[in-house]
């Protein structure tokens, strides 16, 4: 492109948009090759990631309709998986009980703990403790799923069985906590929980520091200057600031939790048994079921685990959908405004 | 004056400026007293579980500062204290777990990990036998990456670069709204839909390359999202001063925009990269998985370092879970060099406007 | 109610940094002090070593003693939150609690100390947005969020939060310098106000202002760059800006330099 010709050209704009950084430039309806070959191609991708996106809905909702239509059983409430024989009988009613209560053990374990860990980093350790702090929670962060799944499985179960066993005999009333033959393994939905919430902590604690941080200093200052003690100010200006930033950062980690394959399918001893008894090994999840079935499954029960697949999409779309709504719901008294 | 204003002044000049009265060591002193009262309960009464042990001495640690303070200092005070115990609480409670995870994968892992185990795949090696390596899963896991990344980045890029420079209708929105639900995408429903699409209705076999796809789905909208903050920060000032010049918008873009937040845009591919690296249920549906190498990713099945700890881990023997470990600690390894080169590049190529 | 401050051999760091170097002064009860000077010269940091303010920023760090009445800020054992409660501080750019209600606002430091009942509340919130001009124009809209308002009110709505507690001493960090000329003029009315009450002690970049709103002024300057900040004279305002007995003083004033 030579410069005499680009400098007597004002930038052009795109077409149809009225584009925000060209105000006051006269808009010109012809677009120079660059800028159309650019436009195309960046608009191109964005059109492109929604055509995957529907892509996926629809082809596993086509081979999800496939599956249930053929199922013998009540593909909402039946408790077995059994794809394989004829006619099939399968459903999901032990799968989305198992998700959503180690999901939500998961995250009223990690939570309020990741809360507590990135406060301890922004706000009460000393700076050279909080840096690499910090670091190291990030870096496990990154660590992959299957690690915490090896390390559930082989450290975490056989530790486990003290704290079952101790739950059983002083909390064994709640029901929830009664182990129908105590000291068995440990593979159950409760160590998944905690597993789960192993997992996600440094994932909500990362995001939270991130939102704590950038809690503007005046507003702090401001609590401070009234007499506020530290939890004070905390309470005060901090978690009202990072309120949706937390409901983010915990959303991150329940759509973690949800849909965790690996973590689950090495610690849980399934079983098509929907029960409350936490510690005893039995149930299963949606993404543990697929892992599970996916090695001696036929076609027809790939599609089923298709079927399953396209539920825990629902969910994790449900769970988005209900984060941007509180979050958007607060946006009048958001820090932003300020 | 009235008298409500007063009565508070009163009621706080009558201590003028209050004093602490505990002092500074008086926490940790409540600690030491909880610890060891916990341990005398604990082995007193004869508990068996440590974890009893703890908890008994936590809840004195949290109640006794409570008392000691509010007596000595007041309620909010003390209610400060009680905060402050807990934000400790949280991280002990947390570390240990993740300490130990981090401590057991090195310890464990280093066991069978040297040239060899690098070297070799499992190629004629019975699952029950020690021996063996990560070879093939090495080659399997960067070219599946690899070939992810080749096709993730550009999309992604230019997605961020539509949304941030071009971006503001309807179709705009609907992608920010779409790239977000994708970030919730679980990895396993991304490969089951590739399995759907690619394996059961286009008829191709299981490869490296269908793994790829689906890594591909899950690396694209983290790679919009992290360019897109980055191409955000660039000020407006400098397009406007770009545009000044006669300078179209393409050429803005490609020499301004981009170079500006190059070093963000790479952290964030490198994160992206970190994070794929180490999904195995993509892997488990559409590789197949292989004890031998294969070299050809679009052609019949390969393995992965993630695939192959979670194979490993389903043999259930000793000399299999060593393997397991060592390639564990391998793919952390490799997550962590990374991390670190993204915080490299992150550091290196950092806008000079330091945060705090 | 108001307090006399004593400040003697007064010396604030930043890390290894020090921002200003043996400062001395009094201040009296129910007056209006304006520190003046260049950019740089540590006026802030002094400002923010009157309620313990300063320690707050990392590296923060304080040598010296500052007498409220007769009472060492500094002394041993001193609770920092129990100094902040008793002098209160209002910042350069108006910062109110952007998730609360203009009531919450002013409420906020009452309820910190306890004070819940209703009726209580609804008097001191009065009373204080009254006392700060504001009562008037946001009586109607209490439960309406503070950082819906403008610049100036907002600032006011800060200053009506700071006197809501009824400390002894107001501090005012740049009160104006983020406002509009007539937000600007019906904050000096107020601190006009404001003195019959507390000791108000205010960092000002603007002369027209301190002359017109303060009884005594003092200067701060400093040597050169990274060196620290000093108070260079304090007196009655009019003779600061008629007869200063320091050169740099006369200069500064008359624009020669700063």
């Amino acid at each position: 492109m030579d410069t005499t010709q680009t400098a007597e050209a004002p930038p052009p704009s795109p077409p149809q948009p009225p584009a925000d950084l060209d105000q006051g430039v006269q808009q010109r309806p012809v677009l120079r090759v660059g800028d159309r070959l650019f436009l195309a191609f960046s608009g191109g991708s964005g059109i492109l990631l929604l055509v995957v996106m529907a892509a996926i809905a629809g082809f596993l909702t086509y081979r999800a309709v496939n599956a249930i239509s053929q199922d013998h059983g009540n593909f909402l409430t039946t408790f077995e998986w059994n794809t394989g024989v004829t006619p099939p009988v399968f459903g999901i009613a032990v799968l989305a009980f198992g998700t959503i209560v180690s999901s939500i053990i998961a995250m009223a374990i990690a939570v309020p703990v990741s809360i507590g860990i990135a406060l301890f980093i922004t706000h009460y350790a000393h700076r050279r403790v909080a840096s690499p702090l910090a670091y190291l929670v990030d870096l496990l962060a990154a660590v992959p799923s299957i690690v915490y799944g090896l390390w559930g499985a082989l450290f975490l179960v056989p530790h486990m069985n003290g704290l079952d066993l101790w739950l059983d005999k002083y909390f064994g009333w709640t029901y929830i906590f009664d182990q129908s033959a105590p000291g068995s393994a440990a593979r159950s939905l409760f160590t998944v929980s905690i597993l789960l919430a192993i997992m996600i902590i440094p994932i909500i604690t990362n995001v939270s520091r991130e939102v704590f941080r950038q809690v503007p200093r005046m507003h702090e200052e401001a609590a401070l200057a009234l007499g506020a003690t530290r939890w004070e100010v905390i309470r005060l200006s901090v978690l009202p600031f990072a309120r949706s930033g937390i409901i983010s950062a915990s959303m991150l980690g329940l759509g973690r939790a949800l849909g965790e394959t690996m973590a689950v399918a090495t610690v849980l001893s399934s079983s098509s048994v929907l029960s409350l008894h936490l510690l005893d090994p039995q149930g299963g999840t949606f993404a543990q079921n697929i892992a599970a079935h996916f090695g001696e499954a036929t076609d027809f029960g790939r599609d089923a685990l298709i079927a399953g697949g396209l539920v825990l999409f629902v969910i994790t779309l449900i769970v988005n959908g209900a984060a941007r709504l509180i979050i958007a719901r607060r946006k009048e008294y958001s820090g932003a405004s300020a | 004056m009235s008298h409500t204003a007063s009565d508070l002044g009163a009621r706080h000049r009558g201590s003028a400026i209050a004093r602490n009265r505990l002092p500074k060591w008086t926490p940790l002193a409540i600690a030491a007293g909880a610890v060891v009262v916990g341990i005398g309960i604990g082995a007193g009464a004869g508990l068996d579980s440590h974890v009893q042990w703890g908890l008994i001495a936590l809840i004195l640690f949290v109640a006794g500062n409570y008392v000691v303070t509010r007596v000595a200092d007041g309620p909010r005070q003390a209610k400060d204290r009680v905060a402050t115990s807990l934000v400790y609480a949280c991280f002990i409670l947390a570390i240990i777990p993740l300490y130990s995870l981090i401590e057991t994968t090195i310890a464990k892992g280093v066991k069978v990990l040297d040239g060899n185990f690098l070297g070799h795949s499992m190629s004629g090696v019975l699952g029950t036998q020690p021996g063996g390596g990560v070879y093939h899963a090495i080659i399997g896991t960067l070219e599946q990456v690899g070939i992810a990344t080749v096709i993730a980045v550009p999309i992604g890029v230019f997605t961020a670069i539509y949304l941030v420079e071009y971006g503001k209708g309807a179709l705009a929105k609907a992608i920010t709204f779409f790239v977000d639900v994708m970030t919730g995408i679980p990895s396993i429903v991304a490969g089951l839909f590739i399995l759907s699409f690619w394996i059961l209705i286009l008829g191709f076999g299981f490869s490296g390359f269908a793994g790829a796809l689906a890594l591909t789905i899950l690396m694209m909208p983290i790679i919009v999202r992290s360019t897109e903050e980055m191409l955000k920060l660039v000020p407006n000032e400098l397009r406007e001063a770009s545009y000044a010049l006669g300078v179209p918008k393409w050429r803005t873009i490609v020499s301004i925009v981009v170079p500006t937040s190059i070093g963000g845009i790479i952290t964030g591919v490198v994160l992206a990269i970190a994070r794929i690296a180490g999904e195995t249920a993509p892997v488990l549906l559409l590789v197949f998985g292989s004890q031998v190498i294969n070299n050809d990713p679009f052609e019949g099945p390969q393995s992965s370092l993630p695939f192959y700890i979670y194979e490993q881990y389903n043999l259930g023997n000793p000399a299999a879970y060593d393997r397991a470990w060592a390639a564990a600690l391998v793919l952390i390894i490799l997550v962590m060099i990374l991390n670190l080169i993204a915080r490299g590049i992150a550091r290196w190529k950092a806008p000079k406007t330091s945060g705090r | 109610m108001a307090k006399r401050i004593d400040v003697s051999g007064l010396s604030a760091f930043y890390g290894g940094f020090r921002a200003i170097d043996d400062i001395s002064m009094t201040v009296e009860p129910r007056t209006v002090t304006a520190f003046i000077g260049p950019s740089g010269c540590g006026k802030s940091t002094f400002l923010r070593t009157l309620n313990r303010m300063h320690e707050v920023t990392p590296g923060g760090r304080v040598e010296g003693k500052v007498l409220l009445d007769d009472e060492n800020l500094y002394g041993s054992g001193v609770d920092p939150v129990s100094v902040r409660r008793t002098v209160g501080m209002v910042f350069q750019r108006p910062n109110p609690f952007p998730t609360m209600s203009i009531y919450d606002n002013v409420a906020a430091g009452l309820r910190l100390n306890g004070r819940r009942r209703k009726s209580e509340l609804d008097a001191i919130v009065e009373k204080s947005l009254t006392g700060a001009n504001l009562w008037n124009e946001v009586k109607d809209r209490l439960n309406k969020p503070g950082a819906g308002l403008s610049g100036g009110q907002q600032q006011r709505l800060c200053i009506a939060r700071a006197i809501a507690v009824e400390p002894d001493v107001l501090l005012m960090d740049e009160p104006c310098s983020a406002l509009d000329p007539i937000s600007t003029l019906a904050i000096e009315d107020l601190i006009g106000e404001l003195k019959e009450r507390f000791t108000i002690v205010i960092v000002t970049h603007n002369m027209q202002q301190a002359a017109r709103v303060s009884d005594r002024t003092a200067f701060f300057n400093l040597a050169a760059v990274g060196k620290p900040g000093k108070l260079i004279e304090i007196d009655e305002t009019e003779r600061i800006f008629s007869n200063p007995s320091v050169q740099a003083t006369e200069d500064y004033i008359s624009g020669r330099f700063g």
